[in-house]
């Protein structure tokens, strides 16, 4: 079974975000950027894909100046080869776009799954698994929870999540587009030693692609939600909030 | 391209589901203000028990077949896709679900329709259609004056009224199936997996004690737990948690999980992303602890402490123990 796997970097929420001057972006210098967390359960199960079957994973990201640390991240875990996109973009494309570059890159070099995360906190336009594999016409299923392959089986059997806690366990055919939700374990982890000493040797090719050039959407404006508006804010020591939600538990009859 | 609207109707287990409705509601309004008809999609097998609820509809497009009778998203984006392509609506509204996120990508790639994700308003103004949606947890609004072209657009369940689209009615109906030489479908339908029996029903339990990421590790469970106890509710909890295996799925709240009405709903250490909000943001009273005073959480809860949830749960677990209050039956 060969695996592609496609990661993307997103802005780590812990921290503050800022809009830049645009008024269309977030501004880069606010933000630390970190895996997606989807994808890193997307390389998981294909982690876990491999050491049940063998075979080959190959870890994919486009050059948005973030992708290095979290491709080596990739091979300390286990992938076998890792690829940084360079499209000639400065910054993160939408996801039509990088799945146009992507899907031009997997019509040449074929996969039996390419497995993305099921969407990004950024996702504005559509989740990139399902963009990529309708441009190659690939089925795709998204929101995937487990993926289970039998050696020599034709089809993939996946575990789709519906609400309320159930799933649809569907059959795939090969090639397919996978968007995962959840691996069925937690991602494992890389030693802080061992990264560092992999930073330092690993391998990543870099493959040059021409630049592609949609329409992305027109975005009028981001802009943050009102700050103050919702809820009642309670302020004071530890005892006294407790005082104060207790308090106002019993007033409004909350436990009746 | 018309000024038509069509809504790809949602259905499990015999029921439409409240996107669906949600979606009637708004689309008739914007279909008034645009001239256009509002056409709902529905696909499945033995359909004629949803029509009659769906008279919000000037139109139902009717896909019945044997072929239809569960979501696969090969199969249902081939038709949608080429009946869109036929009629070149003005908008599409999905459900930002399951089965209407795996459709929005496809048929937005297949079709080189434009696409919004994660839409919570939706309005027109003087003719052009301006979505707003949801992106970084929450934490930001993204507003897109939609292209004059047929554009698709995924509404998170709970942005609109249910009621407005809840309408009997008897609308006319078409039926669509699918074209001669159509590939087969490449993903087939096995079975539906329902989640595992024999633990706490979040569902019922008049106090919920949600937590997230905050609580950091497993051992700390056992702090919501004894505040859970002292008010006589259960504990539940947000994706991160489910996913770091420290609490069953039976007790995930939000898209995937359980969608929950509790008279107090306590939050600690979750930042309320938009799939967590669509299933607690009903609860009677919500009272959220974060440490981040700019967490989205504190939008739809009642009462807001900015504190460590680590902090805050043993001093008002200790509260309640005092005053001696009598649990929640």
């Amino acid at each position: 079974m060969n695996i592609a796997v496609v990661l993307k970097q997103v802005p780590d929420l812990v921290e503050g975000l800022e809009i830049d001057a645009s008024g269309k972006a977030v501004d880069p210098s606010s933000v630390r950027y970190i895996l997606s967390e989807s994808d890193d359960h997307a390389l998981e199960e294909a982690l876990v894909t491999k050491e049940r079957l063998g075979g080959r994973i190959e870890v994919y990201s486009l050059d948005t100046g973030e992708a290095k640390e979290a491709l080596v991240t990739a091979l300390a875990k286990g992938a076998d080869h890792a690829v940084v996109v360079d499209a000639g973009l400065e910054s993160a494309p939408d996801n039509h776009t990088a799945a146009g570059i992507f899907a031009s890159i997997f019509r040449e070099k074929r996969f039996d799954l390419i497995l993305t995360g099921v969407r990004a906190i950024d996702d504005l336009d559509g989740s990139l698994g399902g963009l990529i594999a309708g441009f190659l016409d690939l089925p795709y299923v998204g929101l995937i929870r487990k993926v289970q392959v039998e050696a020599g089986a034709t089809s993939i059997i996946v575990e789709k999540e519906y609400p309320g806690g159930c799933a649809a366990e569907l059959a795939v055919t090969p090639p397919a587009v996978l968007g995962i939700q959840a691996a069925e374990q937690p991602p494992r982890y890389v030693p802080i030693t061992r990264l560092r000493q992999m930073m330092k040797t690993a391998t990543v090719e870099e493959l040059l692609v021409p630049p592609v050039s949609l329409q992305p959407i027109g975005l009028a404006r981001l802009f943050k939600p009102e700050e103050g508006t919702g809820a009642v804010m309670l302020a004071g020591s530890l005892e006294q909030l407790s005082q104060q939600v207790t308090g106002l538990i019993a007033e409004r009859h909350l436990l009746r | 391209m018309n000024k038509d609207i069509v809504v790809v109707a949602e259905h499990f287990r015999g029921h439409l589901n409240e996107i669906t409705f949600e979606l009637v509601g708004k689309a008739r309004e914007v279909a008034q203000s645009l001239g256009g008809k509002l056409i709902v999609f529905l696909l499945g097998h033995d359909l004629r028990g949803y029509i009659g609820e769906l008279g919000g509809a000037d139109v139902i497009w009717a896909a019945d077949g044997q072929e239809f009778r569960e979501f696969t998203p090969d199969i249902y984006a081939s038709l949608i896709g080429s009946a869109l392509k036929v009629s070149s609506p003005r908008l599409v509204l999905l459900g930002s679900t399951s089965a209407g996120l795996d459709l929005l990508s496809l048929l937005s790639a297949r079709c080189a329709f434009p696409c919004i994700d994660s839409c919570v308003r939706l309005e027109t103004k003087d003719g052009s259609v301006i979505a707003t949606s949801q992106v970084y947890g929450g934490k930001v609004f993204a507003e897109v004056a939609l292209p004059e072209e047929t554009t698709l657009v995924a509404v998170v369940p709970g942005s609109f009224d249910p009621e407005a689209g809840r309408i009997k009615g008897n609308p006319e109906v078409q039926a669509w199936t699918t074209a001669p030489g159509t590939p087969a479908s490449r993903v087939a339908f096995r079975k539906l997996i329902e989640p595992p029996p024999g633990d706490v029903d979040i569902t019922i339990a008049p106090v919920l004690v949600g937590v997230g990421r905050g609580i950091q590790n497993a051992e700390n469970l056992s702090l919501a737990e004894d505040l859970a106890a002292a008010l006589g509710g259960a504990v539940c909890a947000s994706r991160p948690v489910i996913d770091q295996g420290w609490l069953p799925l039976t007790r995930q709240v939000g898209k995937s999980g359980m969608r929950v009405k509790p008279k107090l709903y306590l939050a600690f250490g979750i930042s309320g992303a938009p799939e967590h909000l669509e299933g607690m943001k009903q609860s009677e009273t919500i009272v959220a602890v974060n440490t981040d005073p700019n967490a989205p959480i504190f939008s739809v809860a009642h009462y807001g402490v900015v504190a460590d949830a680590l902090d805050l749960l043993p001093a008002l677990t200790e509260e309640i123990h005092k005053t001696g209050m009598k649990k929640a039956s």
